[in-house]
């Protein structure tokens, strides 16, 4: 599903990952681990094909990102659920919009997707804030919104950097089983997190891989966590 | 991203909810508004000033050519036997197909516009003239002023070109500086929309972000910003360009002689021309905002 073949990156003259193998098999649930600046959100960057490995290969539903056109990665992308910390929304738009956008920019028409969508909208609990403006949500109806939209689609992969970041401990365990509910459903689940907590949380209901960035180098973490 | 026509034609394709995801107005929607206002307004009067030029280069090409005048300038009892001599020369010259003296009342009417119709001619030693009409080809004019010379020592041959020639060439100047005129304002045009929606592109870059990370294509995205910034030219360009014929009906009309100040009309095909400044300027933003859009999602990528 993603498989990243001695994979390194570098920016600015430095290489921020390097040597880095990993085969994510489809439902399965990753926790990624590393402490900050560790180079966490560029790898998902290069497990979505928002960024080209500079050595090595990433193939995405057995399709080596490199040979791809920037056109080619977006239908791709379409297969991949993204959560950012930040949860990027098109502030001008009510949530319902921002949330039924990968269905926009895909040519399907979202009225046709209304049940699917307020069904979305009940299930992440944001049905009562579906006209709000991004702006006006707290974190967490924004963390949540923003899973919404990465699911809206269906995907077969969901990719969350940080979702927790912003957010208190009731709202992250709410989110948590959200997301055990997809994995259940058989979506493949990585989540870049220094949250130690929800990891634990995660080990207890479903069988999870934790892997750490350290020392720009891809490892599989302890027994610890 | 290449842009092929059936590209460009699902680019123009309304569409909604994709219109949406790029946020409302701006300083950017003003000034291309404003831009194709202006450049439309001063499209139509170089237009009309560019076929008002062509008229009156047509017309004193028409009007001039294949025709010249003699003019018999003798004392008052050799006139009639210097005119008899230069119609039998200028009858057996080859390339003139009629020679042909003007009446008293003819050369009245020639004066009339200068001195009034009661101008008593018979007084005045006014020199007798004959009218030639040419071939197609015309005739040799320093033959046939040599053999005048020899006959009727007293004609005069104007054949026109000496002044008819800066005339034609001077309105066909005006007629291309016009047409230059349009060009770059069209160019200027295109360099305002550039600007334009480069400043909209890079003040979006947060919604391009967002478009990409659900799997909008290039295509997609450059769309709704084209589609944005062609309406909003279409809209002021059509705006413009009405003003433009409102102001030109003001200015006042004078006769067709009068040449190119009071005969700033539009006229006959001038018509289409003017109708297709609005869609020439939606063409126009929508090909500069497609290589702005190109030229951003590329550095953004």
């Amino acid at each position: 599903m993603i498989e990243l073949e001695n994979v390194a990156y570098s920016y600015g003259g430095g290489e921020l990952l390097t040597d880095m193998t990993l085969n994510v098999a489809p439902g399965s649930f990753h926790f990624l681990t590393g402490p900050s600046g560790s180079g966490k959100t560029t790898f998902l960057k290069l497990c979505y094909g928002a960024l080209q490995a500079t050595a090595g290969h990433v193939r995405l539903f057995d399709r080596d990102v490199r040979s791809l056109s920037r056109d080619d990665v977006a239908i791709l992308r379409r297969k991949i659920g993204v959560v950012h910390q930040d949860c990027q929304f098109l502030d001008h738009l009510p949530v319902t919009e921002n949330v039924a956008l990968p269905l926009t920019v895909s040519g399907q028409d979202p009225d046709g997707a209304d049940a699917n969508l307020k069904e979305l909208m009940a299930w992440v609990g944001l049905t009562a804030r579906a006209y709000a403006l991004p702006p006006e949500l707290s974190g967490g109806e924004r963390q949540r919104a923003a899973l919404a939209r990465a699911v809206i689609m269906s995907p077969d992969v969901i990719l969350a950097d940080e979702p927790t970041g912003n957010i208190d401990w009731e709202m992250s365990q709410r989110l948590l089983t959200l997301l055990v509910e997809l994995n259940r459903m058989g979506k493949t689940i990585m989540i870049a997190t220094h949250d130690l907590g929800l990891i634990r949380a995660a080990k207890a209901q479903v069988q999870t891989r934790v892997l750490r960035i350290s020392n720009r180098r891809l490892q599989m973490a302890g027994a610890d966590l | 991203m290449r842009l092929d026509l059936r590209t460009a034609a699902r680019m123009l394709q309304f569409d909604e909810r994709a219109d949406r995801v790029v946020p409302p107005t701006g300083f950017t929607a003003r000034l291309t508004l404003f831009s194709a206002f202006a450049m439309s307004f001063l499209v139509v009067f170089a237009l009309a000033l560019s076929l008002a030029a062509g008229r009156v280069a047509d017309r004193w090409g028409n009007e001039l050519a294949q025709s010249s005048t003699l003019r018999i300038s003798a004392p008052a009892g050799e006139v009639a036997t210097q005119t008899e001599a230069a119609l039998r020369v200028l009858r057996t010259t080859p390339g003139i197909v009629g020679a042909r003296a003007l009446t008293l009342d003819e050369q009245r009417g020639l004066l009339a516009p200068w001195f009034g119709a009661d101008l008593p001619i018979d007084d005045l030693p006014l020199p007798q003239l004959i009218d030639i009409t040419e071939t197609d080809g015309g005739y040799d004019a320093a033959g046939l002023r040599l053999r005048l010379a020899a006959e009727a020592p007293a004609a005069v041959l104007d054949d026109h070109a000496r002044w008819r020639r800066p005339l034609i060439d001077a309105a066909a100047r005006l007629r291309l500086l016009g047409w230059a005129s349009i060009l770059l304002i069209a160019t200027a045009t295109a360099a305002m929309v550039t600007l334009a929606a480069n400043a909209a592109l890079a003040a979006n870059a947060q919604v391009i972000a967002v478009l990409r990370l659900v799997g909008a294509k290039d295509t997609y995205i450059a769309s709704a910003f084209v589609r944005r910034f062609a309406l909003r030219a279409l809209t002021g360009a059509a705006f413009g360009t009405l003003t433009g014929i409102v102001a030109l009906m003001l200015v006042p009309s004078g006769s067709e002689s009068a040449g190119v100040l009071t005969d700033l009309s539009i006229q006959g095909i001038g018509w289409v021309w003017v109708l297709l400044i609005p869609p020439l300027s939606g063409l126009v933003a929508f090909v500069a905002t497609r290589y702005a859009a190109g030229r951003v999602l590329e550095d953004l990528a």
